[in-house]
């Protein structure tokens, strides 16, 4: 590693860096705002300048931007130079020559870098007297606030937009000191990232809308680890509080899985914990049809008395923790057990869990996807179903073409250099899916077909890659010509990847899938293979195994004093209408263990308000297999509990065996680790809760939190004790360890003098890398080598249109297809009305026009949507977006007919 | 006295048709260097002939070729950009050639690109001059029908197609890599470098960006020598020098004359000295972007050294003359709003100084300035200097005001101390 002299003291530092990293790695607080270590230097704010000396005799030395400099052998640069101390104080004058003085009113005060730099660079007298320039703001829409007073034209909010997010519809306009960063006209941000500007923009000039509803200054929230619940990717977050409310959710550094960034489902959806929907106390159904509000201990002692001596069956969940699945099965024996999902469902994620554990591929972590070079997608759009990953294969598609920049010698980090050179190459990227996908622009080819020929199509690829897998009998001749390019490009690649999931709920897509990635890793033992799954413990919950619903659905005969436990469920989601209810109608008590009023907490007898993901904790395990804790935010008010914690006072209120075995959090994590050797490890994930650093927890809450004395003055004058958590090694306080916390553990990034997210520097080992101690989380699959499992045989046929009838094919939507997203407010304004997409030729010969409602008929159900028409849909199929309310349980694939046009 | 440039440039500047300009020796460079010479063996003797860059910055234009890459290892297209947008204030010898004589130009750039290896080659050229792109327009056509552009120039197998492309407006286009940005329908920020345009100069390959005059100097070095061409001149520099004079001359206009004339030759000989009851002041000797030179200058010899020992720069050669009766403050309020106005607004020491700067000097002009504004500015002229900023605009926009801040500190503070210009009352 080269050795560089700082101020003449020697240090040696990694090679491919330039100086700004280099200086911020070793902890220098050297000022900076363009630099992002996500999106590399370009050079524009000139904050950074550092001056560089020819020898150890040059004296006068000559002023540099750190962040263009590379890292050289024997160079000598200076950070604390007069000179360019002083033009550090300079930029920050500059730049609040215009800068409103917002800072009480601004959202950004106290989280503000633009704050921290001015402090750190010392400037703080005004000498520019005359007037500011000022803007017009726009409406973005319902996540971002505009201020663009506040801008200080670091272009990082376009770069991140345009270049990193791929969107088109913001962008930087005018020039000289009239720069304008917005849209072209007021309107809502059409990127599934255009959240991001919040954390992105060091000023004020981006902020969440829905923070703003409730504001809380940064430094009193209290806040902790967490993982988004929306999808099955598994980003971490840190959600705040304040008040006994969920105020915010922001992107928790790791380095592993989402970085730096989130979608703007998992950044905006948390809104559904404040949602009217809300269960707030227990109910029981006592005469008719009518709940009441039970307090906990008359609900125990209620269920002590119904629940003695009866058989109890439980229905999991895959969007609830392993402790809380795992509970219920331990509450109601493994035999009475069930996965929450269909039988479907759970072929399908059987199908994942063989694929990567017995198939020889490698599962990358979503921000390895980043480091692949050709890039398959059979059957999934991303964007919508898994967007980080969608951002993740953008930042993949520049991975081929570095080549180039290479050869030019260019560093890595020079970002806008980077970019020239590379010009629009891009890495291969197939999509197959029956609709068009916000990745087709950039895709190399796109296939539109339905799910059989998509199947088809990737068993030829298959087959073509290596003859050892099955050959696809009649396969289309015009698909078959098009096999060539996409073979040659997964072969010619250093690192390909292969991405498929459950959305269109065929076995036979994944299937295919897993073919051409065993076929191509016997060419390239680098293949990788990726799965979408629909929610954060689809793969969890999967690995448990055990029976499906459909099985105890299934079953004749229910002993009517049988009692049924779901966990965190709305088997209206999961299953056709019709069926759950004949199902549900069978039992005379049903316990519904839930967090929001849906259709089946409806036909519930007792209703248990359990805790949303930040009123409760526990293990996920993702899509890639890694394994990763969250903790409770806050303690949850009234009768609000986590649903393990729930479990287990029913347990001790019907005398369970392993009553005094499962009391807390701790108890729970070990008895899934040692009831599953899958999950043996899952105790090590993160510190156990007697950690301690010089005997002190980890606080929640930062050492500037106010109010806490004034807070409930209102109820009582006297400062109530602090309550306890014996949970986790985090406090519900801002006593505590002062420190850095082990990364799993980190509730929030802050250093003196870094009060903004740029404080993650001070947490990583090198910045942009992994975070000190390693990133949190485990994975807990890894493939099992070439030698196990074998090629999947199962061609389905090619793919016959019905005369009177059609082929309704599953779609994701980021807004609308996922369960608790889907009831916040912000997010709600982005959902669709329902609609169908048809092929214009299927449309012109039923006579209907673009923007018509239809309605589809399945047996005795009617759903109306409105119609869209693409050119490529497959012909003799209606794609319709999954689970939008109005559309909520079609068991795909389904066959519809179409009843004319409504008026 | 030869004057290779402007010899055949008519007094009434109506462009030479192909057939005139073949008919006084046009095009021959193109026929001697694509029949006769290797590129290497051209660029070699624009290396040997001193020829410095005119658009401002007098880099040598053959070690600037040379840093091309072997064609045979270089990406391609590779290409030649003709920096036409002439708008450093002050500056009008560009226009003179591309009205006067475009097919000289034409072949400089054909020559030029021959010896680069380019395969394709563009005029940028500022909006304004209208009359230059009509005439470029139809040379362009007329040298294509001629066969000196297009497939297989003259049979020899080099296949060279030029392109012509007005732009939007901005001075940040004559900025060369501003230029490559705008030319790739991006904003017209500049580039760092490194990366060199050589390196990933116009879409990401190889690029050579020559200023108009620099460019129509290559036919006559290739067709007479680099001896000769050095000869032409004075001193080191070689050739010939466009130098123009505008301010309140008797006879503001261009000439062209051996590089090295002196000041006093330039403005007492051939711009006729001062107009009747006006005294010399000083002198921005280069387009805006220069210090200034006074009195005691006079006899500096005006090549790429000389005005450099007295604190200037013969940047593009085309001088504003400051008389007596003029306010140097006002003057350099004008040249700040230029330059305040035409930051592209991507850094942001000349994004924010700039305006500031303007608005003190407006300040002084209309009464309302302070003592602190000088220091105000003296901070400005040391900090917005060539590094310190991303690209060259704002150095550029301190080297008038330092040196007005030196020359003429009194007017400044008579603004401050009288409360208003001296000059309007």
């Amino acid at each position: 590693m080269p050795k560089i002299y700082i101020d003449n003291v020697e240090y040696e530092v990694p090679g491919k860096k330039n100086l700004l990293e280099a200086c911020l790695s070793l902890g220098f607080n050297l000022p900076y705002f363009c630099w992002h270590p996500a999106m590399g230097s370009v050079g524009a704010c000139r904050q950074c300048a550092i001056k560089k000396f020819k020898d150890e005799n040059d004296k006068q030395g000559k002023i540099v931007m750190a962040c263009m400099e590379p890292v050289e052998e024997g160079v000598r640069i200076s950070l604390k130079d007069p000179e360019a101390s002083e033009f550090r104080a300079n930029i920050i004058q500059w730049l609040m020559t215009n800068h409103p003085h917002d800072c009480p009113i601004c959202d950004e005060g106290g989280q503000c870098h633009l704050q921290d730099m001015t402090v750190m660079t010392g400037h703080n007298y005004r000498t520019f007297r005359f007037k500011k320039r000022t803007h017009n703001n726009q409406n973005l829409g319902p996540f971002l606030n505009h201020e663009m007073n506040r801008c200080i034209q670091c272009y990082r909010c376009v770069r991140f937009y345009r270049e990193y997010a791929g969107g088109r519809d913001f962008n930087v306009f005018a020039a000289h000191n009239h720069v304008y960063f917005g849209r072209y006209e007021d309107g809502t941000l059409e990127s599934e990232f255009s959240g991001n500007l919040v954390e992105v923009c060091p000023t004020g000039v981006f902020t969440d809308k829905s923070l703003k509803k409730h504001y809380t200054r940064k430094w009193d929230l209290t806040q902790a680890p967490s993982i988004c619940h929306h999808c099955g990717l598994g980003c971490n977050i840190i959600p705040g509080e304040r008040y006994g409310s969920l105020r915010q959710v922001i992107a928790r550094y790791n380095g592993k899985v989402n970085q730096y960034f989130l979608c703007d489902r998992g950044r905006y959806g948390y809104e559904f914990v404040n949602s009217k929907k809300r269960i707030k106390s227990a109910l029981l159904k006592k005469s008719g049809n009518k709940f009441e509000n039970v307090e906990k201990d008359i609900l125990l002692s209620e269920l002590s008395k119904f629940m003695a001596n009866r058989n109890m069956f439980g229905i999991g969940s895959p969007r609830a923790t392993l402790e809380a699945n795992h509970a219920v099965r331990t509450l109601v024996g493994e035999d009475n057990f069930y996965q929450g999902v269909s039988s479907r469902q759970q072929n399908l994620m059987n199908d994942i869990l063989d694929v990567i554990q017995n198939g020889p591929c490698r599962t990358p972590s979503l921000a390895e996807i980043e480091q692949t070079d050709a890039i398959l997608i059979l059957g999934e759009d991303i964007t919508n179903s898994a967007p980080m990953m969608d951002l993740a294969v953008r930042q993949a598609l520049r991975q081929s073409p570095m080549s180039i920049v290479e050869r030019l010698n260019i560093p890595e980090w020079q970002d806008a250099a980077v970019l020239e050179a590379i010009q629009d190459r891009k890495s291969p990227l197939y999509i197959v899916t029956p609709h068009t996908t916000k990745l087709d622009e950039h895709a190399k080819e796109v296939f539109r077909l339905n799910p059989a020929d998509i199947s088809r199509l990737g068993f030829a690829i298959a087959n073509t890659i290596n003859s050892k897998a099955p050959a696809v009998p009649d396969l289309d001749k015009d698909i078959k010509s098009r096999l060539g390019g996409i073979v040659n490009d997964l072969k010619d690649a250093k690192k390909p990847l292969i991405i498929s999931g459950t959305t269109l709920q065929s076995e036979a897509v994944l299937q295919a899938a897993a073919n051409i990635a065993r076929a191509l890793h016997f060419h390239n033992n680098r293949t990788e293979i990726s799965f979408v799954v629909p929610a954060c413990n689809s793969i969890g919950t999967a690995m448990m195994d055990g029976k499906n619903m459909e099985d105890l659905m299934a079953q004749e005969k229910i002993d009517k004093d049988a009692v049924l436990i779901i966990l965190e469920n709305d088997l209206f989601r999961q299953m056709e209408k019709k069926q759950v209810e004949y199902f549900l109608k069978k039992w005379k008590t049903i316990i519904c263990l839930d967090y929001y009023e849906h259709d089946t907490t409806s036909m519930a007898t007792v209703v248990i308000p359990a805790g949303a993901f930040s009123e409760t904790d526990g293990t996920l395990v993702n899509n890639e297999g890694r394994a990763q804790r969250f903790y409770q935010v806050y303690p949850p008010i009234g009768n609000i509990q986590e649903s393990w914690r729930w479990i287990s006072d029913i347990m001790a209120a019907t005398g369970h065996k392993e009553t005094k075995n499962l009391q807390n959090l701790n108890d729970f994590i070990r008895s899934v680790a040692e009831s599953y050797p899958e999950f043996r490890s899952i105790v090590d994930i993160t510190p156990p809760p007697g950690f301690r650093i010089a005997g002190q927890k980890i606080p929640r809450e930062p050492h500037r939190f106010s109010g806490r004395t004034a807070m409930n003055a209102n109820i009582n004058v006297s400062e109530p004790k602090p309550p306890l958590d014996p949970d986790s090694a985090l406090s519900f306080t801002m006593e505590g360890f002062q420190g850095k916390p082990p990364s799993p553990l980190i509730p929030f990034f802050w250093s003196p003098g870094w009060n903004s997210q740029q404080a993650i520097n001070k947490y990583q080992i090198e910045v942009g890398g992994p975070l000190q101690g390693g990133d949190p989380g485990k994975r807990l699959l890894e493939n099992g080598g070439a030698s196990n499992g074998s090629y999947f045989k199962d061609i389905p046929e090619q793919f016959k249109s019905k005369k009177d009838g059609w082929l309704l094919i599953p779609l994701a939507l980021i807004y609308g297809s996922e369960e608790l997203s889907s009831l916040s407010a912000p997010i709600q304004q982005r959902i669709p009305d329902p609609f169908a997409i048809m092929n214009n030729k299927d449309a012109d010969q039923l006579k209907i026009k673009e923007g018509k409602t239809i309605t589809l008929n399945i047996d005795d159900s009617h759903y109306k949507c409105k119609v869209v028409i693409e050119e490529q849909f497959p012909q003799g199929t209606i794609g319709l977006p999954v689970n939008l309310p109005a559309l909520s349980g079609i068991q795909f694939p389904e066959w519809a007919k179409i009843s004319g046009e409504s008026k | 006295m030869e004057k290779p440039l402007t010899q055949h440039i008519r007094a009434d500047r109506e462009p030479l048709s192909l057939k005139e300009y073949e008919k006084v020796g046009g095009y021959q460079s193109v026929r001697k260097a694509i029949k006769e010479l290797d590129p290497g063996k051209v660029v070699q003797i624009v290396k040997e002939s001193n020829l410095k860059g005119r658009g401002g910055a007098g880099f040598p234009t053959g070690v600037k070729w040379g840093f091309m890459p072997p064609s045979e290892k270089s990406e391609h297209p590779r290409y030649l950009c003709a920096n036409a947008d002439e708008m450093e204030p002050g500056t009008f010898k560009d226009r003179l050639l591309m009205e006067g004589n475009p097919h000289q130009f034409l072949e400089a750039i054909i020559t030029s690109s021959y010896a680069i290896q380019a395969d394709v080659a563009f005029v940028f050229l500022r909006w304004a001059y209208k009359i230059s792109a009509r005439a470029i327009e139809k040379a362009i056509s007329e040298a294509y029908d001629a066969g000196y552009l297009g497939k297989n120039i003259l049979s020899s197998g080099y296949s060279l197609d030029l392109h012509l492309h007005t732009s939007a407006g901005r001075y940040m286009c004559g900025e060369e890599t501003g230029l490559l940005n705008a030319l790739e329908g991006k904003r017209a920020t500049p580039r760092a470098k490194p990366p060199f345009p050589q390196v990933s100069g116009l879409f990401g390959k190889p690029t050579i960006v020559n200023n108009v005059e620099s460019l129509c100097c290559v036919p006559h070095i290739v067709n007479n020598g680099p001896d000769w061409f050095k000869k032409l001149s004075y001193t080191e520099d070689g050739g010939t020098k466009i130098y123009g004079v505008s301010g309140k001359v008797k006879k503001p206009g261009l000439w062209e004359l051996p590089m090295g004339t002196t000041l006093r030759e330039i403005l007492e000989e051939h711009a006729g000295g001062m107009q009747d009851g006006l005294t010399f002041r000083g002198v921005i000797p280069g387009g805006a972007s220069t210090d200034f030179m006074v009195k005691e200058h006079m006899d500096v010899k005006m090549d790429f050294t000389g005005p450099t020992k007295v604190g200037s720069r013969l940047g593009t050669g085309t001088m504003i003359v400051l008389d007596d009766k003029t306010c140097p403050v006002g003057l350099l309020h004008n040249l700040q709003h230029f330059f305040a106005q035409e930051s592209c607004g991507w850094c942001t020491p000349c994004r924010e100084g700039l305006p500031w700067i303007e608005r003190i000097l407006l300040a002084l002009e209309k009464g309302e300035g302070r003592q602190e504004d000088l220091d105000i500015l003296a901070m400005h002229c040391k900090y917005l200097g060539p590094g310190n900023t991303f690209c060259a605009l704002a150095p550029g926009a301190m080297e008038p005001l330092q040196s007005a801040l030196k020359y003429f500190k009194e007017d400044f503070e008579k603004h401050i101390q009288e409360k208003g210009c001296p000059w309007r009352s």
